[in-house]
């Protein structure tokens, strides 16, 4: 047997499988938001769905809140895994049980953190009782609302919570195959620790920082339970509306729903990309 | 030589793992209140209701448990199956077109799922997947399978395929190659590897929502349910069910997960 065969045979159930689930799930979705529903008789191909959806106020709220959710998630895990990785990553007594509880939550799936964030952030929650404990307010209702509230801050608050062991991890990991050398020769030609972390090690961090925060930027996007448990009915980001859309009982609202999916697989695409390009950079699998 | 951190990197540090388990206490406090009402910072009461009412079959958690077990050891297995060799061939191999075999893996990985799985649905529907086991793992598959294979690259990636040649020249057959000399080189790495993915596909919501269409209800599911409900203490109860597999796995295999390799990256899944 050759060489090329016996990989393709080894590749061969993967690829199908796959290219089967996903690839054609895709291509499926992208056929039926151009309102190909055989079960409803329409075979024609049309850009309905799309005119509806870019027609709606709803949409443009929804995709203008995922944005914004996924945007400011990454950019507050980011910033607080940076700092996290760069106190870890010093040599300090009790360093292995505190980087052991860093990364409890890693393992503890993202609903179980919505309903902790809820039951502390909710205007019964522990925080409104702390509040009223320390004589800040007087009832519930005078606790801002951090959950079901138009900023998604219950949403934010649990994605941040979620990702900054996530990435401070990679961020450190990386940070240790760096190693300290460049920073200490900059320390030696007179770089200040400010100088040394803005122009020696941030830039060699910069690509897992990018690829860590693509992860999680991609994932907040087209996450679904987490706002659907802490967010708002209205405006509700686009994989909430995409669900609706899909199991509303009118029928004619499924390419819709497709539609809004293809939009939420389009732009995880464009990360995809970048993503690939770091990915590749580094060596692809076996780097 | 171990120093102490001056006080306010411990002051930050002290904050941050604190917020870490924040979300975790009043689900523990929850599960085991009879009465928590506001402005009380602790139960008025304790009882053990939440848990019987969990543990009875009323509830439909022992049958959520039995479900997400069954669905997540049937995804494991499906994908060690197949990820295991598309694993050697990426990790030992360099080929034509293998740039483009790993952009299919790592799609899966960044590509939300709901997309994909909107897109299955009809034809789940069509073939009577839709509100069956089978169905679910299929599409557990989806995040699954790609996860397992880059586990299993990178395992191959450090591998040394001449002992088998050697076992081979000694008279062994392809069976015994495998049993004898491949498995015990990479059984550290697969158990890892499958422990991550049996919770990969544990924590998933939306896609047995989509596939199971209301007849599968998984532990999320439940969670799901009860926590919108206004079911604090029974949320609070499956909670702590809930994550005991992550827990587990944090214990025996934590230290594979300090993000030192691209297969750490796609935890993102969980």
């Amino acid at each position: 047997m050759t060489e090329r065969l016996k990989i393709l045979l080894l590749l061969a159930p993967a690829l199908l499988v796959i290219g089967g689930l996903f690839g054609g799930g895709l291509l499926l979705g992208l056929i039926e938001s151009f309102g190909y529903m055989p079960l409803l008789g329409q075979t024609e191909l049309n850009l309905e769905a799309y005119r509806a959806i870019f027609a709606s106020q709803s949409f443009w709220s929804g995709l203008g809140l995922s944005l914004y959710i996924s945007t400011v998630s990454t950019v507050i895990a980011g910033g607080l895994a940076i700092a996290a990785a760069l106190v870890l990553r010093r040599a300090f007594k009790g360093r292995g049980i505190i980087r052991f509880l860093f990364q409890i939550n890693l393992t503890v799936p993202h609903l179980v953190g919505a309903a902790g964030i809820l039951y502390l952030f909710s205007q019964s929650g522990l925080f409104a009782r702390l509040a009223h404990a320390l004589g800040l307010i007087g009832g519930p209702s005078d606790f801002p609302a951090l959950v079901f509230d138009p900023l998604a801050i219950g949403i934010i608050l649990q994605y941040v919570w979620k990702e900054v062991p996530f990435i401070a991890l990679i961020l450190l990991a990386n940070m240790q195959a760096i190693g300290r050398d460049y920073e200490s020769v900059a320390r030696c030609l007179g770089a200040g620790p400010v100088q040394v972390f803005r122009h020696v090690l941030l830039p060699l961090i910069l690509p897992a920082l990018f690829a860590g925060s693509m992860i999680i930027f991609a994932f907040t996007f087209g996450a679904y339970e987490i706002p659907a448990l802490l967010g708002e009915t209205y405006p509700a980001p686009l994989p909430v509306l995409a669900y609706r859309a899909f199991t509303d009982v009118d029928l004619a609202r499924r390419p819709e729903a497709l539609a809004m999916a293809m939009i939420i697989a389009g732009l995880a695409t464009l990360i995809l990309a970048g993503y690939a390009k770091l990915f590749y950079q580094r060596g692809g699998i076996n780097g | 030589m171990t120093a102490r951190l001056p006080i306010p990197l411990r002051l930050f540090l002290a904050l941050l793992i604190c917020w870490l388990m924040a979300p975790l206490i009043p689900l523990a406090v929850w599960s085991g209140s009879r009465s928590w009402y506001f402005p009380d910072i602790l139960p008025s009461a304790y009882s053990g209701r939440a848990w019987s009412y969990v543990f009875s079959s009323v509830s439909g958690v022992p049958e959520g448990l039995w479900q997400s077990a069954f669905i997540a050891l049937s995804a494991t297995l499906l994908s060690l199956l197949i990820g295991l060799p598309a694993g050697r061939a990426l990790g030992l191999y360099k080929f034509k077109g293998k740039a483009l075999f790993e952009l299919l893996i790592l799609a899966p990985l960044i590509v939300p799922g709901i997309a994909a799985a909107l897109g299955l649905h009809m034809v789940f529907l069509k073939l009577g997947l839709t509100g069956t086991m089978a169905g679910v793992v299929i599409v557990h598959l989806i995040p699954a399978l790609p996860y397992m294979t880059l586990v299993m690259a990178s395992v191959f990636a450090g591998y040394n395929p001449a002992a088998e040649q050697q076992a081979r020249s000694l008279g062994a057959g392809s069976f015994q190659v495998f049993r004898y000399v491949t498995l015990p080189a990479i059984l550290p790495g697969l158990l890892t590897g499958a422990l991550f993915t049996f919770l990969v596909s544990w924590s998933q919501y939306i896609l047995t929502l989509l596939i199971g269409g209301g007849r599968i209800v998984t532990l999320p599911l439940l969670l799901f349910n009860f926590a919108s409900a206004g079911r604090n203490d029974i949320t609070g109860a499956i909670s702590m069910i809930y994550i005991l597999p992550g827990a587990v796995l944090l214990l025996i295999a934590g230290r594979y997960l300090t993000g030192r390799n691209s297969a750490a990256d796609s935890l993102r899944q969980i």
